[in-house]
This record gives structure tokens, C-alpha cells and sequence, in this order.
């Protein structure tokens, strides 16, 4: 008799269901791992190269073909001419070779030194280019009658080809220069401080408005729903028609806000509210307060719902005041749902790109490092410098989620 | 806070502050619709101050004082100038007394709804918080809808108006109804010269796929994570919420190089190759979530009548989930149809251009603000009509999963 034991390991059944769950994830792995993964590891790779605009494509010989001259009158001058040059102004390519079709009834006079004539081929070998170089191949030709009856010389397009180093994808050249660069001089930790400023007081801010908010929406009356929806409006509409709205409600100019201002005596001069160094950081800040206040303020009447109204029933016979019950039973039920709405609300807004990119493109003391990136890569053409602050922001990003998911186990999560 | 617990100052304290409230509110709000000079004045304080006090409830809490008060401030400042509210002489008499009329009338229903059980002398703890409470109430939603519904309004009128009569007075919204259907004359022009039918067009297909090959991947997706068992599926449903928070403009860079490096720059094909892959994650999150949320025992008898687990998927699981699917597909048609970063970055040849792609290129000195607005006008009604068309399925699947912005 064998003694009983219970089953080791992955059974037949265990088994199908392991395979059949990776080939359910299987094409959403895929497609993270190509967009996300991938991507990720592309920007560390970037961070650590010396890589401008400029540099994305690898340089290559180009080459431009023509004849020079009259053929069909006979012109004893006439030449194929071949103009040559490297694309790159500062990187050599070796090896350089060339290859074109000869046509028929097209006889070269004189050779250059560096091609030869083979078959109806022309080959040439060209050496080695330095950057930004420039060269002309003349070939004096005469044509018989029955080349016009044939195809053109320029009808076949000449093969040029050459070895040259793409920095983009070459295992030398790695730099630590793009973090010197940004880490260098005052401007990346104002940057970051600007930064913080906007993440910690934008967070902030959306969750207390959003609580207020819930406060008011938590109980039933006609028109409720209404105002539910109306409250939702700015973070459903496009970012980019809300931006041009708050620019133009905002001008100094033609702003509709600047002449309430005026009108009402607050000041007796345009403000040019996302031009002025503090007071744009304070827009900006107050534009995603404004946009994103409707999120926090679901979250919370969504729990706020689910609190058990004995609670309160009770807190009401022992003649609690309206703030004590709100200060001793609403905010404790909800302070679990506070604090996740703001780990997640402070990473998002952390990485907040379009909002300030859309209202001041990063002026006035606005640039935070997502704006930043953009500025390095794009503005700056120096691609390398942008892949580095984004490194920065992915480094941070890990910290931030290091702390949510520790708070998150906690809470028990959304 | 024990001073203030006392009828006869803190009936006139909120009755002062209410009054300026609204004072600000009739002021601002008849300034956008008429462009006439109106703001809040600073009698606007000893009058409300003395409204309060009429407020009280000390006799039968019949509202004959406050009424005859009222009165008595309409008449106040109508004829003697003595007004909560400073008018710009120049305004029309309609304008005029409509204001007055609104700053007397919302000061005293507000102040007799505020201080309900007010006494004259002490008031215990319970009531002047009440009273306290009802007016941050008032002044709450005043304020909420005033944020809310100024700058679409701007956004709106200024779609409808020239940008010479704008400049002239920039708070003059009023519309010249004479012109008929000539109001909708930016409107007209973005559709006939810039184009903006086709980015229209673009911006629905481009949003319609992004959400079938979402909902494709995350399907299987979050039916493997919420119910098959297998190594390491706790680990994968926390990487999920971790990927969606690595911020695009990250991506955004390899994206751009790797497109361009393979000819996707510049085309929908690409757009719509990319937007799925920023969606799958948070449809994956929500549909998860919602998956465990079934119970698990009609689909183990599906399974003992001989369905398989695909079967089981399609006959059972996706019937039962067909809300979440809509709010989802919600979800990620608002993330589609609003993308911006994306398009901006990938698309520059303005026959591709999607909806958000072809109002960035409208912002230029050479464009008139009106057609800014125009555009950005035909770029929020639809989501806005299918967001309250659909409000229900949208507050659920905002919350479900959605931390996202």
C-alpha cells in the first residue's frame, strides 16, 4: 500500500491553464515589451551617446548624375559628370564603391583613374571620405547613333555604397557628457524646483477642491446629476482646446479676464498672467488644479457614497456638530482613498507634459523636466541631452512608485 | 469662536459676506453678457449685514422683514444710487435693474436659507455650524460652476464672434443676431479652407480602432490576469498600473526616432499602431478588475457542459461584461480622441492631421482667435455629447480603473 501524499508540482490540468493564460497575455506582452520595454531601454541606451537631430540618420555617400554638354550635335566637350559627397559634415565613411549601368552606343573617350569600364558596368572605387566631402567624377563621352535610340544614361540610377559609423547604433562612443551637461549650472535644479512646486501644490490643490467638491454633490437634489456632469467638463474636454481657452481668457491684450480685472479696480494694468515669472508657475499650477480637480472629486464621492450612514445616525444622537462629524468620521474613512489619489494624482502630474508645453512652452520660469526633455531633444537638437533628463524622470518615477505600491499594499488599493 | 456664536453677529457677518458674494457673482456674470461696467460695490457690505440681521428668526419666521427690506434696497439703489452693486452709468436701463433686481433678490433668498434657526440671542454649537455650512454650500457652487462654465463660455462665444469687435471690449459677448447663420461663419471657413472635415473624419476612425484593437489585447489579457492561475500573475497585474505610469513624453523619443528611422513618421498607419499600445495597459487595469468582480461559478458550469475556456470567454464572460466594455471603450475613445503629444510629435503633413494635430497648426498669428476657438469648439462638442449622453457608463469607468491623466 502507498501511503497518501498530496500532489507535487504542476498537475496535467495546472498545467494547460499556466499555457493558456500566457497565450492569452501573449500579444499584450508583445506589444507593451515593443512600445514600452523597448523604448525604455532605447532612451538609457541614448543617454549615454553623443547624439544630435542631426545624427539620426548615419552619414552616406549621395551622388547626382548628369551629362554635361550636347550629345546629339556632336559637342566634343561633352562629359558624364558624377558630383559626390558625404552627407555627414563631420564623420568619415570608408570603402566608398560605385556602380552604375553603361549605356549603349555611349563611348568614354578618357577614364578616370579611379573607375573602370567592364561589361556595360562602371565601377569605381572611390577610398576613403572625410567629413563634409566633395568630389566630381568627368568622364568625356561621345554616342554613337544608336544611343539615342537606347535608354538615357541617367536612366539607370548609380549604386554608391560605403561603411560608416552610426553612432546611433555603434557599441563605442558612450559619453557621460549629456548628464554633465544638464546636471551642470543652476538651470536643472531650478528646473526641478520648479518642478516640485508644480507637482506637490497642483496635486494638492486638485484634491482639496476635489474634496470640496464631493462635499457639496453628497446628497440628493434635483439637478444634482446635472452638476455632476458640468463638474466633470474640464478633464473630458481635449487639453488642447482648454489650453487656447485659458490662453485667451488670460491675454494681456484681448483677455477677457485681464478687463474684469481692470473693471473691477483689482489693477490698473494688464497682467500678462503666462508671461511674469512667478505669477506663470501659479497659472500653470492653477490650470491643472482646474483640469483635474473633476478626477479626485469622483474618486472621493464615490466613497464617500459607500460610508454607512448609521454612523452618522449615531454620531447625530450623541449631538455631534456638523465639522465634528465631518472631522472625526468623514476624513478618517477617507483618508485611506486621500492618500492613494495622491501618490498616483503626484506621479501623473509629475509627468505632465502637454498642459505647460500648450500654455507657455516652458517660458517664464514654467519649464518643468518633462518640458525640459522636449526643449533638450527638439528645441535644442540635442537629442541626447532630452534622452538624459528623461532617464532622470524615470529614475524619479521608480522612486515615487517604489513608495505608492509599499502605501498601496496598505490601503488595499483603489 | 465662542464671540461669534451669537445671533446678532453672525447673521450680520454671513449676511455681509453672502451679500459680497453675490455682489461679485451678478457683477461678473452680467459684465461677460452684456460688456456693460458692472462690479461689486462695497455698500454691498452694510447691506448685506442688514439683511441678515432681518433674516433672523425671531418672531413667527414669517419672511415679512427681509421682504420689506428688500424692498426698500431695491428702491435704494434703483433711484438713490445707494447699490451692493456699481453700475456703469452708460449701461441700458434693463441691464440696469436686472442686476439690481438679482443682487437683492439672491442676497435674501440665499441670506433666509442660510441663516434657517438663526435665533437673535445665543445659538448653540449645532445651528451656527449648520448656517456656517450652508453658506460655504452656496458659495461652493457659485464658484465650481463659475470655473467651470467661464472659459468654455469664452471658448464658445469668442468661436462666434470678430476678432475686431474682441479687441474693442474684450468682455462685450454679446452676439449681433442680425447676421443670422453668418455667426457661424469661422466655422464655415475651417470646414471649407482648413480642411477640418477631414481631420473630423480622421480623428473618429483613427479613435473607433484604437479602441476595437485595445479592447482585442485586453480582452484575453485581463482574463488571463483576473482568472487563470499561473506563476507570476501577481507580479503581472502590478506591472500593469506600473506601465501606465511611465510618462509618454519618455516614450515619446525612441518613438520618434524609431518612426522615423522606419518611414511610420507622418502616417496614420503608425498613429494607429502607437495609441492602441498607450490604451491596452489602462483597458487591461479596469477590465480586470471587473472580470474578478463575476462570479466565477457560471463559467465553471459552462465549463463542466463541455465548453472550453474560449468558449466559456465569449458565450458568458463578455455577455455579462458588456457595461464594463462600454465604459471602457468610453475610456479609451476620450484618451484617442484627446491625444495630443502623439500626433503632435509624429504627424506633419496637414492631410493627416487629426483633430487635436490640425488645432495646434490653427495656433498661429496669421490665424484669427475665432477660428482657434472654432476648432477647439468642434473638437469638444462630440466627446461632450457622448460623455453626457452616456454619463453613467463614463463616472463608472472613470473611477474603475482610471487614475489616469
Amino acid at each position: 500500500m502507498m501511503e497518501p501524499v498530496p500532489p507535487k508540482g504542476m498537475g496535467p490540468l495546472a498545467r494547460r491553464e499556466a499555457r493558456l493564460a500566457w497565450g492569452l497575455l501573449f500579444p499584450t506582452l508583445a506589444a507593451v515589451a515593443l512600445v514600452v520595454i523597448l523604448p525604455l531601454l532605447a532612451v538609457f541606451w541614448i543617454a549615454f551617446k553623443p547624439i544630435g537631430l542631426a545624427e539620426l540618420r548615419p552619414p552616406a555617400p549621395v551622388v547626382r548624375e548628369d551629362i554635361r554638354g550636347d550629345l546629339e550635335e556632336g559637342d566634343p566637350d561633352a562629359y558624364l559628370r558624377y558630383r559626390l559627397r558625404n552627407s555627414s559634415q563631420d564623420q568619415a565613411i570608408t570603402g566608398v564603391t560605385l556602380t552604375d549601368t553603361w549605356p549603349e552606343g555611349l563611348s568614354a573617350t578618357e577614364m578616370d583613374p579611379r573607375c573602370t569600364l567592364d561589361d556595360a558596368t562602371l565601377t569605381c572605387d572611390l577610398g576613403d571620405w572625410e567629413g563634409g566631402f566633395r568630389d566630381q567624377i568627368r568622364i568625356p563621352v561621345a554616342a554613337d547613333p544608336s544611343y539615342f535610340e537606347g535608354p538615357d544614361v541617367e536612366a539607370s540610377e548609380p549604386v554608391i555604397s560605403g561603411r560608416a559609423n552610426n553612432v546611433l547604433t555603434s557599441f563605442s562612443g558612450f559619453t557621460l557628457e549629456n548628464f554633465a551637461r544638464i546636471f551642470n549650472g543652476a538651470e536643472f535644479w531650478s528646473v526641478l524646483g520648479v518642478t516640485l512646486f508644480y507637482t506637490v501644490f497642483g496635486t494638492a490643490g486638485a484634491l482639496i477642491l476635489g474634496l470640496f467638491a464631493a462635499m457639496l454633490l453628497d446628497k440628493s437634489f434635483t439637478g444634482q446629476g446635472i452638476l455632476r456632469g458640468l463638474y466633470l467638463f474640464p478633464y473630458v474636454a481635449p487639453v488642447i482646446a482648454v489650453a487656447f481657452a485659458w490662453i485667451l481668457l488670460f491675454d494681456p491684450y484681448s483677455g477677457s479676464a485681464n478687463a474684469l480685472l481692470m473693471q473691477m479696480g483689482v489693477t490698473s494694468q494688464a497682467i500678462n498672467f503666462f508671461g511674469e515669472r512667478p505669477l506663470a508657475l501659479i497659472m500653470v499650477t492653477l490650470f491643472e488644479i482646474w483640469r483635474y480637480f473633476p478626477l479626485s472629486f469622483l474618486f472621493i464621492l464615490a466613497r464617500m457614497q459607500s460610508i454607512d450612514t448609521d454612523m452618522y445616525e449615531a454620531a447625530d444622537m450623541d449631538g455631534a456638530s456638523p465639522f465634528q462629524k465631518f472631522r472625526y468620521l468623514s476624513l478618517p474613512q477617507l483618508l485611506g482613498i486621500l492618500s492613494v489619489l495622491f501618490l498616483l494624482r503626484f506621479i501623473w502630474t509629475f509627468n505632465k507634459f502637454d498642459d505647460i508645453f500648450l500654455l507657455t512652452g516652458g517660458n517664464a520660469g514654467t519649464r518643468v523636466l518633462t518640458v525640459n526633455v522636449y526643449e533638450q531633444a527638439f528645441a535644442l537638437s540635442n537629442i541626447g541631452a532630452g534622452a538624459a533628463v528623461a532617464v532622470v524622470i524615470f529614475l524619479s518615477l521608480i522612486l515615487f512608485s517604489l513608495f505608492f505600491f509599499r502605501v498601496m499594499s496598505r490601503e488595499e488599493g483603489l | 469662536m465662542r464671540p461669534l456664536r451669537f445671533g446678532y453677529v453672525t447673521a450680520p457677518l454671513l449676511g455681509a459676506l453672502w451679500c459680497f458674494v453675490v455682489a461679485t457673482t451678478v457683477a461678473v456674470a452680467m459684465s461677460f453678457a452684456t460688456g456693460a461696467g458692472f462690479r461689486p460695490a462695497w455698500l454691498a457690505l452694510p447691506w448685506g449685514a442688514l439683511m441678515g440681521l432681518a433674516c433672523l428668526r425671531g418672531g413667527g419666521g414669517r419672511p415679512a422683514l427681509p421682504l420689506g427690506l428688500g424692498a426698500i434696497m431695491l428702491l435704494a439703489a434703483g433711484l438713490a444710487g445707494l447699490s451692493p452693486i456699481a453700475i456703469d452709468p452708460e449701461a441700458a436701463p434693463l441691464a440696469r435693474w436686472t442686476g439690481i433686481l438679482a443682487t437683492v433678490l439672491f442676497t435674501g433668498v440665499g441670506l433666509w436659507k442660510i441663516l434657517d434657526k438663526v435665533v437673535p440671542g445665543a445659538l448653540t454649537r449645532h445651528v451656527f455650524e449648520a448656517a456656517v455650512i450652508r453658506f460655504l454650500t452656496g458659495f461652493g457652487y457659485i464658484f465650481f460652476t463659475a470655473i467651470v462654465v467661464i472659459p468654455f463660455y469664452v471658448m464658445v462665444m469668442t468661436s462666434l464672434k470678430n476678432q475686431a469687435a474682441l479687441v474693442q471690449n474684450p468682455l462685450d459677448f454679446s452676439l449681433d443676431l442680425d447676421q443670422g447663420l453668418g455667426l457661424f461663419r469661422s466655422y464655415v471657413e475651417l470646414m471649407r479652407d482648413y480642411n477640418f472635415g477631414s481631420y473630423l473624419w480622421t480623428s473618429f476612425y483613427v479613435s473607433v480602432l484604437t479602441v476595437l484593437i485595445t479592447l482585442a489585447f485586453a480582452i484575453p489579457g485581463a482574463y488571463a490576469v483576473a482568472r487563470l492561475r499561473f506563476r507570476g500573475q501577481k507580479v503581472f497585474s502590478r506591472s500593469i498600473l506600473l506601465i501606465y505610469m511611465v510618462p509618454m513624453i519618455v516614450l515619446a523619443l525612441p518613438i520618434y526616432i524609431a518612426f522615423s528611422m522606419t518611414g511610420l513618421r507622418n502616417t496614420i498607419f503608425g498613429i494607429v499602431l502607437i495609441y492602441p499600445v498607450t490604451t491596452i495597459p489602462v483597458a487591461l487595469y479596469m477590465l480586470q478588475g471587473y472580470f474578478r468582480g463575476l462570479p466565477s461559478e457560471v463559467e465553471e458550469a459552462g465549463l463542466m457542459d463541455g465548453l472550453s475556456r474560449l468558449k466559456v470567454i465569449w458565450k458568458i464572460t463578455l455577455p455579462l461584461s458588456l457595461p464594463a466594455l462600454a465604459s471602457v471603450s468610453l475610456y479609451v475613445f476620450m484618451i484617442a480622441w484627446n491625444e495630443f503629444l502623439l500626433a503632435f510629435m509624429l504627424l506633419d503633413d496637414p492631410n493627416k492631421f487629426t483633430l487635436t494635430r490640425g488645432i495646434a497648426s490653427l495656433n498661429s498669428s496669421e490665424v484669427p482667435r475665432q477660428h482657434l476657438m472654432a476648432g477647439s469648439v468642434i473638437a469638444t462638442v462630440p466627446i461632450m455629447v457622448l460623455f453626457l449622453g452616456l454619463e453613467r457608463f463614463m463616472t463608472k469607468g472613470l473611477t474603475a480603473g482610471s487614475v489616469k491623466g
